[in-house]
């Protein structure tokens, strides 16, 4: 379930005005800022960019750009853009970047659906006049780039149409690879890469069943190379994207200095999805809300904003004061 | 008696590409019993002596008829058919015949927003995705490469980067120079040609004339998967064409004369035009003469019609 609170009503023209006046003169207010934008969805924000360019013939993005700085800035940033476009842009930071960055691909290749993924690919496009598969496969070699191309080149079946024999011979495969029996790397990546959802996830419970842990358990522990772990992220990507996420916030605030990124990319990409099933988790992980944790860990600006995400109900007096 | 040209123009109406429908109406529906009969003895490569005294039809013949009976009907469905749907249903033909040529054709010579059109109709009729049935079915080494194109989602504006082209132009020219290595097993060969946009490949194809001497398809092994993605990637018009000419040449089997009504129907709309232009030029006789010549009756005219629409 999504964590923001949105009003019943709102117009983007006096949103747009707002804002407007928010950035005009000396600083920038901030609150306003957040206040309005913490508070619109996907559509609405969209509706507030169109009237702010209409009205003031400047693109808001920009605008708020150049107000706005630090982690603040870039919450904000990707928080205002077309889900498409964000992941886009995404997409090609980490593409661009460390390894440790190749986590978002997968994420954006395994959690979005078909369809989400294909608008993401279509906005890489437009933005990079290049395809994301090209950019990553010039960046990678060996297995690892076999496995992250084919995830991101993938156009699933969405249905529910499951081949439960399949999914037994299948769950055979991946055992056998994880418990070191084959070194077919080739198989487990035609299954993962291919396979639609709903088949997989009929393999990782055959998979289970037969072996009495789940597969995201028998592959715990570090993994002896990049392949093994790209592997590791997409199957518990694909198997419950939300406990995934929990753990990647867990290990952003446990960090030795938090890592703001990750905070950044959970928070703004799942507050309108399942935001409130992964704070759910992590209370029931870590004994303290998720809301709590945020607080400790970041601060100004930056804090309010994520703080508004996830709809902490304290906020709304923060506002009304 | 049947009038020896009556029975030779019979014969001649089911012995090719289609069936000329018109000769058989008004030879054939005027014949009395004694006429057919001295046709079925006349015609010992349609019909035999049986041992139980009479003239047999010959099993492989009456296949083949209904086969050039059926090519219309085929062509015309074909036609019809959304081309989503069309290049869906073909593709899971060709991938169950081990066709891998047109899954190729579909994959490289249809724009991105076609192929996609294509992957999408394949989940509505197979409840599977293109990519999961190819990779689960080819067991060869021309998987990575199938897979990889029919997954393709290509950047298709006008930005090439001409120092990437050049180097990977030059990466593709060691890859075949290889003698240890089949260059489809190179996963640098294949990253480039399944996910650079078709711009971009055009100029790495430039690039390699300079590097290498030769045009890149002149460095590979005929009849090889990786050859005939690079000549549909790199001149597809070309392509049909030698396609549609291999179809129509003398003792061209079943495989290759179904390539016609495939080509036409699915290129009518596209690229008939500049097809018929290159078929001119590398032949010299004109495509709708040679289907002319080639076909008859109703297939005929209706691949005729097809051709001149674009031309």
């Amino acid at each position: 379930m999504a964590t923001i609170i949105v009003p019943d009503h709102t117009s983007p023209v006096e949103d747009a005005e707002n804002l407007r006046k928010a950035c005009e003169g000396w600083g920038t207010n901030e609150n306003t800022i957040v206040s309005i934008l913490g508070h619109r969805n996907a559509v609405q924000r969209k509706q507030i960019r169109q009237a702010y360019e209409e009205i003031y013939q400047e693109d808001l993005i920009k605008r708020l750009e150049s107000e706005l700085k630090g982690e603040f800035e870039k919450a904000v940033y990707r928080w205002i853009l077309d889900p498409a476009d964000r992941d886009a842009i995404l997409a090609h930071v980490a593409a661009r970047n460390a390894k440790s960055d190749n986590r978002t691909i997968i994420e954006i290749a395994c959690i979005r659906s078909p369809e989400e993924l294909l608008a993401a690919k279509r906005a890489y496009h437009f933005r990079y006049k290049h395809s994301l598969e090209e950019d990553v496969a010039s960046r990678t070699t060996g297995d690892f780039r076999k496995l992250l191309v084919a995830l991101v080149s993938t156009y699933r079946y969405d249905g529910d149409e499951v081949d439960v024999s399949l999914a037994g011979s299948e769950a055979k495969i991946l055992h056998n690879m994880i418990e070191g029996k084959s070194f077919n790397h080739e198989e487990v990546i035609r299954i993962l890469s291919t396979r639609s959802k709903a088949q997989l996830n009929a393999t990782f419970n055959r998979y289970k069943d037969t072996h009495g842990a789940s597969i995201t358990k028998s592959l715990s522990g570090n993994p002896a190379d990049e392949f093994s772990e790209a592997l590791c992220i997409a199957i518990q990507c694909i198997r419950s994207p939300q406990k995934y996420f929990e753990k990647v916030l867990r290990n952003a605030i446990n960090k030795v200095g938090t890592d703001e990124d990750a905070i950044t990319r959970v928070i703004v990409t799942r507050a309108e999805k399942d935001l409130k099933d992964i704070k759910d988790l992590y209370h029931k992980r870590n004994n303290a809300s998720l809301e709590h944790a945020i607080s400790k860990d970041t601060s100004g600006d930056y804090k309010i904003f994520l703080l508004t995400l996830l709809g902490d109900p304290s906020l709304i007096l923060y506002y009304l004061s | 008696m049947a009038f020896p040209q009556d029975i030779d123009a019979l014969t001649k109406a089911f012995s090719g590409f289609g069936v000329d429908e018109n000769a058989i109406i008004w030879i054939l529906g005027k014949w009395y019993p004694e006429q057919r009969r001295s046709f079925r003895k006349g015609c010992s490569q349609f019909f035999w002596e049986d041992e139980r005294l009479f003239e047999r039809w010959d099993d492989n013949h009456i296949a083949f008829l209904e086969r050039e009976f059926l090519r219309f009907k085929n062509a015309m469905v074909l036609w019809i058919l959304h081309p989503w749907e069309r290049d869906a249903r073909m593709a899971k033909e060709a991938l169950k015949n081990r066709e891998y040529d047109i899954l190729i054709e579909i994959a490289c010579t249809r724009s991105s927003e076609e192929l996609l059109g294509t992957r999408r109709a394949y989940h509505s009729l197979f409840d599977h995705s293109i990519e999961e049935d190819v990779a689960y079915s080819v067991h060869d080494n021309n998987r990575n490469l199938l897979v990889a194109l029919v997954s393709s989602y290509r950047y298709e504006g006008p930005k090439v980067n001409e120092e990437i082209a050049k180097k990977e132009a030059k990466t593709l020219w060691e890859a075949f120079k290889n003698v240890n290595k089949n260059p489809i097993e190179d996963g640098e060969v294949v990253r480039i040609i399944t996910t650079r946009s078709k711009l971009h490949l055009k100029s790495v194809f430039n690039h390699y004339k300079v590097v290498s001497g030769k045009n890149i398809e002149e460095d590979l092994e005929e009849d090889s998967s990786l050859k005939d993605a690079i000549q549909c990637l790199s001149s597809p018009k070309a392509y049909f064409s030698r396609i549609l000419d291999i179809a129509m040449m003398g003792g061209a089997d079943e495989k290759h004369k179904e390539a016609l009504t495939r080509i036409i129907v699915t290129q009518a709309d596209a690229y008939m035009k500049e097809i018929a232009e290159e078929y001119l030029q590398q032949y010299g006789v004109s495509l709708s003469q040679k289907i002319e010549e080639t076909t008859k009756g109703n297939y005929k005219d209706f691949l005729l019609t097809l051709v001149s629409r674009g031309v």
